[in-house]
């Protein structure tokens, strides 16, 4: 069993919802499928979607909700 | 009281700017910053710089306490808000004040009084100054809301009280879509300003921005003339010029006197834009917002009055009268501002925060590029994309735009895409030449024409 990162595409701040009384978009561990958003990173005032990008089970996130996050940083990890 | 030492309650551009007009008065000066601003051009050039917290603004720079205890703990005479963040907060300008200290800009009372577009709406209408037809008041009910939109005619625009910006507007096609919009409306307005209150205005649907700087000390009132700041992408301005130069001398005469009587009526102090729409085909105006603060693009209003906006407000702020008389204001020749955003126009505008890796900035007469980029800074995520001001002066608009478009081209920025191809494009332009345009222009002209030119993708997400 191998761990597949998820990482940033942008730098900014990650939102695991889509508003502050959203659930979140996916609960530590989920499943995904590639298109399933998995947060929010809001990049100068504007709010990108972050696709999985990888399909796979019990993610666990290595970013905190409103946490300042780098391009290319580790977002989550799923189990392939 | 005179200012011997400022804290800048602000960031980017705006700081560096008001850093520069603090040393010509020979103020201290004192920067906040968050984390991730450390290495901002503002925090190099001034005296002093506190770090006031993390990189969220509002753990930072929309942090009244953080902001209030660094000025105390800086021992400075006076804040300056800049524009954005806590500049029209009225409980900050309170906090400074209860500290001992002086706000630059109006009183708690005048920010909170303007800053309700409801009860401005009615300060205007004391001053005789025209309003968008709409409601007379906050909507107490579904039937009144009914009753006004039966006046306008549709499409009508369901309005926060307390938003402004370009924020908590809704556009209503029909009674049906009034009525389902309303409660959402009030509901959203709730949640974003923390007061649910409603209005509505008739929608103008081919209209101009046009806004005026004014000057106030509480005693005496001048106009600085008008902006014009139609071209405008999701109701934020893109360029701005002064003056409106296709309005009437007459229509001139009367809007600035509007303002300046708007003011008058709430004894202003500091300086302040009011803002308008303006119907080309009718030659009415109509109020719309009074901004209580300095705007991004007061620059265009210096180039043409030689006045020095900022340095004004710290003047007054710090308790003399307004240096000068209306008589004294005199506008000459034609400027032009192209807000520069680390922006990547040929991908929908999507924010492009980075490093830059070279800046050349042109030289010359007429020419002023209001900036905190440096070589080797870099930009970070966490807030507004704009990066820089050109601004070009000439004696007629026709030379502005020449000059300005080889001051586009001299102006090099590396390292990220930004909004000069925009620019460019924009200077280029036959209609934006003839300055047949209105608030709506662009967003049409980014699909069509600059579409065109670039094969960019209108939009993105």
């Amino acid at each position: 069993m191998s761990k597949i990162e998820i990482r940033s595409p942008l730098p900014g701040t990650f939102y695991r919802s889509s508003a502050p009384d959203a659930p979140p978009f996916k609960a530590e561990g989920d499943s995904v499928a590639s298109g399933d958003a998995i947060g929010l990173i809001e990049v100068m005032k504007t709010f990108q979607e972050v696709p999985a990008g990888v399909e796979g089970r019990n993610i666990t996130f290595l970013v905190e909700n409103e946490e300042p996050i780098m391009a290319g940083q580790v977002i989550a990890e799923v189990e392939a | 009281m005179t200012i011997r030492s400022l804290l800048v309650a602000n960031r980017g551009e705006i700081a560096v700017r008001i850093i520069k007009a603090a040393k010509v008065l020979g103020i201290r000066t004192v920067q906040v910053h968050s984390a991730a601003d450390a290495d901002m051009l503002a925090v190099k050039l001034a005296d002093a710089a506190v770090d006031i917290g993390s990189p969220a603004p509002k753990k930072s720079y929309l942090n009244i306490e953080a902001v209030v205890n660094a000025a105390k703990a800086a021992g400075v005479d006076a804040v300056h808000p800049g524009y954005g963040f806590l500049s029209e907060n009225a409980d900050f300008a309170d906090a400074v004040e209860a500290a001992g200290m002086i706000f630059i800009g109006p009183k708690g009372d005048a920010i909170r009084l303007l800053g309700d577009k409801v009860a401005a709406r009615a300060v205007a209408a004391k001053a005789g100054v025209p309003t968008v037809p709409g409601s007379a008041g906050r909507l107490a009910t579904i039937e009144e809301a009914r009753a006004v939109a039966a006046k306008t005619g549709f499409p009508i625009m369901i309005k926060a009280s307390a938003g402004g910006g370009g924020r908590g507007i809704r556009i209503a096609a029909d009674l049906a879509d009034l009525e389902r919009h309303l409660p959402q409306a009030s509901a959203e307005a709730l949640a974003a300003f923390g007061d649910g209150g409603l209005y509505l205005e008739k929608v103008i649907t081919k209209a101009r921005h046009v806004e005026v700087q004014i000057l106030g000390d509480g005693q005496n009132f001048v106009h600085c003339f008008e902006r014009e700041c139609s071209l405008q992408r999701r109701r934020q301005k893109v360029w701005e010029e002064a003056p409106s130069f296709l309005l009437p001398a007459d229509v001139r005469t009367r809007l600035c006197a509007s303002a300046v009587a708007l003011v008058r009526e709430v004894g202003y102090r500091g300086a302040g834009t009011v803002e308008y729409l303006y119907d080309e085909a009718t030659g009415e105006f109509y109020f719309i917002e009074v901004n209580t603060r300095i705007q991004v693009e007061h620059p265009v209003t210096e180039m043409i009055t030689g006045i020095d906006l900022v340095e004004e407000m710290i003047r007054i702020a710090g308790g003399a009268p307004l240096s000068i008389r209306q008589a004294d204001v005199a506008a000459e020749g034609h400027a032009i501002e192209c807000r520069i955003n680390a922006e990547d126009p040929a991908r929908g505008f999507m924010p492009a925060p980075g490093t830059i890796s070279k800046l050349s900035v042109p030289q010359g007469e007429g020419i002023r590029f209001d900036t905190m980029l440096y070589e080797g800074y870099t930009i970070p995520p966490f807030y507004d994309s704009l990066i820089g001001k050109l601004i070009v002066w000439a004696e007629t608009r026709e030379a502005c735009l020449e000059r300005l478009r080889g001051a586009l081209e001299g102006l090099v920025i590396e390292g990220i895409p930004t909004t000069i191809p925009l620019h460019l494009a924009l200077a280029a332009d036959a209609s934006v030449a003839r300055g047949a345009f209105d608030t709506r222009f662009l967003e049409q002209w980014l699909e069509t024409e600059f579409a065109a030119k670039t094969g960019a993708t209108a939009e993105v997400a």
